[in-house]
This record gives structure tokens, C-alpha cells and sequence, in this order.
């Protein structure tokens, strides 16, 4: 097992979904991106963690999904919202937050 | 010069320990009087009266006592408390009883205790009788502690405080404009003054670690030429501003617009001597520097023409006798600045002054009283007959001040005139000329006042004064009549504790000098009556009039020469202050205040609500953290 091969494929994923993050105006899909992020980032914590022989990597991934899930509730529940007010989940149509 | 010998102060017992009495009474009357408001309308004035009564039995009682000790065991000092300590200064409040300071005690409680029986007739239709009243007790108060500190720290809180009481009382009328702006030219021409004061206080402090008279006095012969001269420069410039000396005169004018009691008590025969009271009572710092001694006779013998000349051109009854104050206060500086012959002169005019004026002062307020508070004598005329009273108390004070033999004004001007021949030809021949200006101005005054033809104005019926006021007058007559003989051959004798010996020849036969000076009055009489009494006077005051006429009219041009020396600098210079606010100061507040806020507005268009643009600018944030951390491991 090459610890090299897994740290490539997190940041692929990690590139993959920043990408969506930047390209979709999808509220949902631009969430599922930021998911795809948070969970490339958790691979290549186990997998430092398998590298260095020790559990600290694996540890910091639990909390990213403590984290991940905490967001997705708070985060779901804001889109479903502004969906009922506004009939759509277009990032670039919720611009009222401005100067 | 040696200094003389004065007495050295013993403790006080007995009746001297209740001498801070004195003072307390009053102060607790005033505070009464302001703190109860309306309660004490109806009997305020009688308690704020009984107060400088009280005050002044218990004087006379300290007097006697004195009067029954031998003399060097007259002056007496009180130490009530420590007021601080700092440093190596330890300041005391305490009070020196001695036969200088009570003199002055007695000439305030008795002139002034009359005068607060005065003004319950005076002041009775006022609807602010009460504050007028707590007013006065505050002035007798604040005039007692100046008379009777023993060092010039405590001297000045009573300094300090006759010149708040007097700011009142002139302004007492606030709502007249000219009233409100005579009380604040007051308190500000007194600051210049009080400058000098203060300066000469620190220097003391500097110089002997101590304000108290007798360390002062101890000390001073140490003193360096220089510091003695500057020490009492500074004295002289406290006592121009109170004493309305020139060139600090120019407010006692326009005092007058305080009520006329005021005028009698602050601005005649107390408040405005304090300036004579301070030199007599710095003579070790004067006998020390000829310079400063001889500052203080030039700026007598100027104030003392300077007075006399605007007194002669006044229409203003008040004004015409506040002219007078100036010039006879002229009289005791020059008489304080001679030197040891000087000083009991100085007080003795000081007193007799005391009663002649005050007792003037009150008769044109009773004149004014009569003839509706109108001050302006060219509408007098024939008021002897209606006025008996009042005509011939002040007559008795007319007699006084122009030296009429035997009247009070004569034993103690002649003796000043006398004093400055014995000091230079010059400064002799202006006082001879100012005694009979003085002369001049006041036959003028009396003619145009009691005698001649009526010039009242319509609805004016005078009638004379209720008893209230005419028995003041009465005793005040009395003293002008008799203070100068009771006084002449004792007091020179009794200060000696005080302001050291000299014995100087006083006898009731005319000097030569005492001919010349009688020579000189008479002349001024019968230019008066001539100019004044034997032609009617003109009922609005001519306007073609000599330059002379002019310049007195205009109080010799003193608001003027403040205006541009003073004043218009001032201005001048704010005016500059605010333009450099305005541009520099603002301009540099504001000016980037703008900038943060142009840069602000340029800035928040960054924010402008798209959620994706935000994420860009985060990812672009991120991966140039990521390259600097990275291109970083190879620099």
C-alpha cells in the first residue's frame, strides 16, 4: 500500500470539489461539494495518520465528521428556507446580504 | 534703610479666642440667607443686619481690650488650624488681631453694619432683597478674613472673596446689560491685579518657605536688592487692581451700577482700600526696595489727578464721587509709598475716607431715591430745602473731603500733602493741585445738586428718606464731622506696633504748608462758583467744551488705551486661533476622516452578495497562502 496513491486521490477530490463550489449556482450541489472536500481532506488525514504510525490523523477525522454532520444540519435546514421563501436554490439570486 | 521695630505677636486668650466670631457670623448669616430661599424673605434681612452688629460689639470689645494693654502686648495672633502641609510648607489658618488690622475691623463692621440698616430702607421694594442682603453679610465675611489673616495665603481667600462679592453686587441688577457687563469688566480687571498678588505670594513662598507676616518680616532683610523690588512690583499690581489704581481703574467707574449701598460699602470705604491696606501692611518689603516704594508714590500721585480730573467732568453724581474715591485712594498710596512718615497717614485717610465717603455715597442714594433713581445731577437742583437731612449730612462730608478746617478730611490730607513735600517738590505740588481739584469738582457737585434752580424732570416729587437711611446718615455726618480731631493725636501712637514707630510732629496750627493747602481749596471753591453757582446750569451738558472736558468725560480714554492694548490684540490673536482651527486643525480632522471613509466606499464593493464570488476570492486566498508557505521552503 503506497501512501502516495491516497494522497493524490484526496486532492483530486479535493480539486474536484472545489470546482463544483465555484461553478455550480445549485445551493444542494454546492453543499455536496463542500462535502466532497471535507471528506478528501478526512482521507488524507488517515492516511497521514497510517504514514506516521500513530492515531492523531485518524482522531482530527472523527472531528471533521462531528463537524460535517453539525454543518449539514444547520446548513440544510438555511437552504430549505431560503428554497421556501424564494422558490429557488440559486446561490447568485440570495445576494440580499450586501452594501 | 533698617527696618523698625514691631512688635512680636503674643497668643491669644481670653476674649481674642473668640475673635474667628467675627468672621463666622456673617458667613453662617450668608449661607442661612442663599441656603433657605424664599422661607427667609420676610425676615432675612434683619439677621443678615444683625450680623455685622455683632460683629462689631465684639470688635469693639477685642478694641478695648487692646486699648487696656500695654502696647507691646497688642498685637495678638489666633492660630485656628492647619490648612496643609507639603512639602516643607505648612500653611496655618490664623488670625492676627493688632492695632492695624483692628482699625479695619471696626471702620467694616461699624460702616458696615450701617449700612446694612441703610439698605432695609433702600432695598425694600426689591423683590431680591434677600440674596442683596446674603450678599453684603458675604462681603463683610470675606473683607474681615482679608483684614485679619496672618499671611498672605489666607489674606488672599479674602482678597479672593470681596472681589466674588463684589462681582455680585455690582451685577446685582443682572438684567440690565450695562449692570451684568460693569460686574464682569470688574472681575476681570481684578484678575490682572490678583496676577500680581499671586506672583508676590510665590515668590515669598520661594524665597522664605512661609507667607506668614511675621516669617516675612523676619526674613526680609535677607533678601536680595533685586527680589525686594520685584516682590513688591508684584504687591503694587495687586493693589492697582483692587484698589482701581491706574492704569487698573478703569472698572470702578462702571461699578456704580451696582446699587448704591454697594457703592458706598465695596467701592468707597472698604473693598477698594484693601490695595493701601496691603502696602502698609508689606512695609518690610518696601522699605527694602527704594524702587518699589517710590512706584508706589507715582502711582498714587497719578491716580490722585487722574481721579480728581474725571470727577470734575462727570454729570453722574456717582460717578462723579467714584472719581473722588480713585483720587483719595491716590492720596493713601502715595501716603503708604512715602515710606515709615507715611503709614499711619495712610490709614488715618484710609478711615476718615471711610466714613466722608460713605456717608456721600449714601446721601446720592438717598437723592436718587427721591428723584426716581435718577443719577444725572444737571436734573437736581434746589434740593437743600426738600432733603434737610440728607443736605446736611452730606454737607458734613463735603466739609470733610475738600479740608475744611476741622472736619475730618483736613487733619489727615493735610498731613499726606505735608508727607510729600518731605518726600519731593513734585509729587508735593500734584497733591496741593489735586487738593484743589478736589475742592473744585465737589463745590461743583454740591451746587449742582442742593442749590440753584429746580431742574427736575416730570412726575419726580422728592421727598426725604425714611429713618431707616437718614439715621445712618446722621452718624456717618457725625464721624465725618469729628473722626479727623478724634483721630490726629492718638493714631499714630497706636500703630506703632504695627508699622513701627516714627514719631512725626502733628499740632492743630496750620503748617505753611497746611496755609498753602487751605490757599489752594478756597481757589477751587471759587472757581466752582463761578463757573457753576453764579450762572444757571445748562440742563443738557454743553458740547462745545475744552479738550480737557472731553478727555475727563471719557475717564481719561481708559476704556480706549485697554481697548488697544489689551482687547484688540486679544482678538486679534482668537481670531487667528480660530481661522488655524478651522483650516489647519479641522482640515486635517476631516480631511481624513474622508479619506477613511472614500476608501470604505471603495471597499465594500467587494461585498457585493455573490456567494460564488466569495468562494473564489477564498480559493484565490488559500492557494497564495499555500504557494508563499511553499516558493518559502526554498528562499
Amino acid at each position: 500500500m503506497n501512501p502516495e496513491n491516497y494522497i493524490i486521490l484526496a486532492a483530486l477530490l479535493f480539486a474536484i470539489g472545489t470546482v463544483g463550489v465555484m461553478i455550480r449556482r445549485n445551493a444542494l450541489i454546492i453543499f455536496m461539494s463542500i462535502e466532497l472536500m471535507l471528506n478528501s481532506c478526512n482521507l488524507a488525514l488517515a492516511t497521514f495518520a497510517y504514514a506516521w504510525g500513530n492515531l492523531e490523523g485518524q482522531l482530527a477525522a472523527f472531528f471533521v465528521m462531528v463537524v460535517a454532520a453539525a454543518e449539514v444540519v444547520v446548513g440544510l435546514a438555511i437552504i430549505v428556507t431560503i428554497y421556501r421563501t424564494r422558490k429557488s436554490t440559486s446561490v447568485d439570486e440570495a445576494n440580499l446580504l450586501k452594501l | 534703610m533698617t527696618p523698625l521695630e514691631t512688635v512680636t505677636p503674643i497668643a491669644a486668650t481670653g476674649v481674642f479666642s473668640l475673635a474667628w466670631l467675627l468672621i463666622a457670623v456673617p458667613l453662617v448669616c450668608a449661607g442661612v440667607l442663599l441656603l433657605l430661599g424664599r422661607v427667609a424673605d420676610g425676615w432675612g434681612h434683619l439677621l443678615a443686619t444683625a450680623a455685622p452688629i455683632f460683629s462689631f460689639v465684639l470688635a469693639v470689645v477685642l478694641f478695648g481690650t487692646q486699648l487696656g494693654a500695654a502696647p507691646d502686648q497688642r498685637v495678638v495672633e489666633l492660630s485656628l488650624y492647619q490648612w496643609f502641609a507639603t512639602g516643607g510648607w505648612d500653611i496655618g489658618v490664623g488670625l492676627r488681631i493688632d492695632p492695624l488690622s483692628i482699625l479695619f475691623v471696626l471702620l467694616i463692621t461699624g460702616v458696615g453694619s450701617l449700612i446694612h440698616v441703610y439698605s432695609i430702607g433702600y432695598m425694600a421694594h426689591d423683590p431680591k432683597r434677600r440674596r442683596f442682603f446674603a450678599f453684603l453679610n458675604l462681603f463683610v465675611a470675606a473683607m474681615l478674613v482679608l483684614v485679619l489673616a496672618d499671611n498672605y495665603l489666607v489674606l488672599f481667600v479674602g482678597w479672593e472673596g470681596v472681589g466674588l462679592a463684589s462681582y455680585l453686587l455690582i451685577s446685582f441688577w443682572q438684567e440690565r446689560p450695562a449692570a451684568a457687563a460693569a460686574g464682569k469688566k470688574a472681575f476681570v480687571m481684578n484678575r490682572v491685579g490678583d496676577l500680581g498678588l499671586t506672583m508676590a505670594i510665590f515668590s515669598m513662598l520661594a524665597m522664605f518657605g512661609s507667607s506668614k507676616f511675621t516669617d516675612v518680616a523676619e526674613h526680609a532683610p535677607g533678601l536680595t536688592p533685586l527680589w525686594a523690588t520685584l516682590i513688591g512690583i508684584f504687591l503694587l499690581v495687586g493693589a492697582c487692581g483692587k484698589s482701581a489704581q491706574v492704569p487698573l481703574q478703569a472698572w470702578l467707574l462702571d461699578a456704580m451700577e451696582g446699587p448704591t449701598p454697594v457703592s458706598a460699602l465695596i467701592h468707597a470705604a472698604t473693598m477698594v482700600t484693601a490695595g493701601v491696606y496691603l502696602v502698609v501692611r508689606s512695609h518690610d518689603i518696601f522699605e527694602l526696595s527704594a524702587v518699589a516704594s517710590f512706584a508706589v508714590v507715582v502711582v498714587g500721585t497719578v491716580t490722585l489727578l487722574a481721579g480728581a480730573w474725571i470727577g470734575c467732568a462727570k454729570d453722574d453724581i456717582k460717578k462723579v464721587l467714584a472719581g473722588s474715591t480713585m483720587s483719595q485712594i491716590g492720596y493713601m498710596m502715595l501716603a503708604a509709598g512715602i515710606g515709615p512718615a507715611g503709614y499711619a497717614f495712610a490709614i488715618f485717610h484710609l478711615l476718615t475716607h471711610g466714613f466722608f465717603k460713605a456717608n456721600m455715597f449714601l446721601g446720592a442714594g438717598s437723592v436718587m431715591h427721591a428723584m426716581n433713581d435718577d443719577v444725572n445731577m444737571r436734573h437736581y437742583g434746589a434740593l437743600a430745602k426738600v432733603l434737610p437731612i440728607t443736605f446736611w449730612t452730606f454737607a458734613a462730608g463735603y466739609l470733610a473731603i475738600i479740608g475744611f478746617p476741622g472736619f475730618a478730611g483736613y487733619f489727615s490730607k493735610d498731613h499726606i500733602i505735608e508727607a510729600a513735600f518731605g518726600q519731593n517738590v513734585v509729587i508735593g505740588l500734584c497733591a496741593l493741585l489735586g487738593a484743589g481739584v478736589t475742592a473744585f469738582y465737589m463745590t461743583r457737585l454740591m451746587l449742582m445738586t442742593w442749590f440753584g434752580t429746580k431742574r427736575w424732570r416730570k412726575d419726580v416729587h422728592p421727598h426725604e428718606s425714611p429713618l431707616t437711611m437718614t439715621i445712618p446718615l446722621i452718624l456717618l455726618g457725625i464721624g465725618s464731622v469729628v473722626g479727623g480731631f478724634a483721630l490726629n493725636f492718638w493714631i499714630q501712637d497706636w500703630l506703632e506696633p504695627s508699622t513701627g514707630a516714627h514719631p512725626h510732629e502733628v499740632s492743630l496750627l496750620p503748617t505753611p504748608i497746611g496755609l498753602a493747602t487751605l490757599a489752594v481749596v478756597a481757589v477751587g471753591i471759587v472757581v466752582a462758583w463761578i463757573m457753576f453757582g453764579r450762572k444757571e446750569v445748562p440742563d443738557v451738558a454743553p458740547a462745545d467744551v475744552s479738550p480737557i472736558t472731553v478727555i475727563g468725560r471719557n475717564d481719561l480714554f481708559g476704556d480706549a488705551v485697554n481697548n488697544a492694548l489689551v482687547v484688540t490684540p486679544t482678538r486679534v490673536v482668537a481670531e487667528n486661533v480660530i481661522l488655524a482651527d478651522d483650516t489647519l486643525v479641522d482640515g486635517a480632522v476631516m480631511g481624513s476622516a474622508a479619506a477613511v471613509g472614500g476608501l470604505a466606499g471603495q471597499l465594500r464593493k467587494i461585498q457585493n452578495g455573490s456567494v460564488r464570488t466569495y468562494a473564489l476570492v477564498m480559493m484565490a486566498g488559500t492557494v497564495l497562502v499555500g504557494l508563499v508557505l511553499i516558493l518559502g521552503q526554498w528562499v
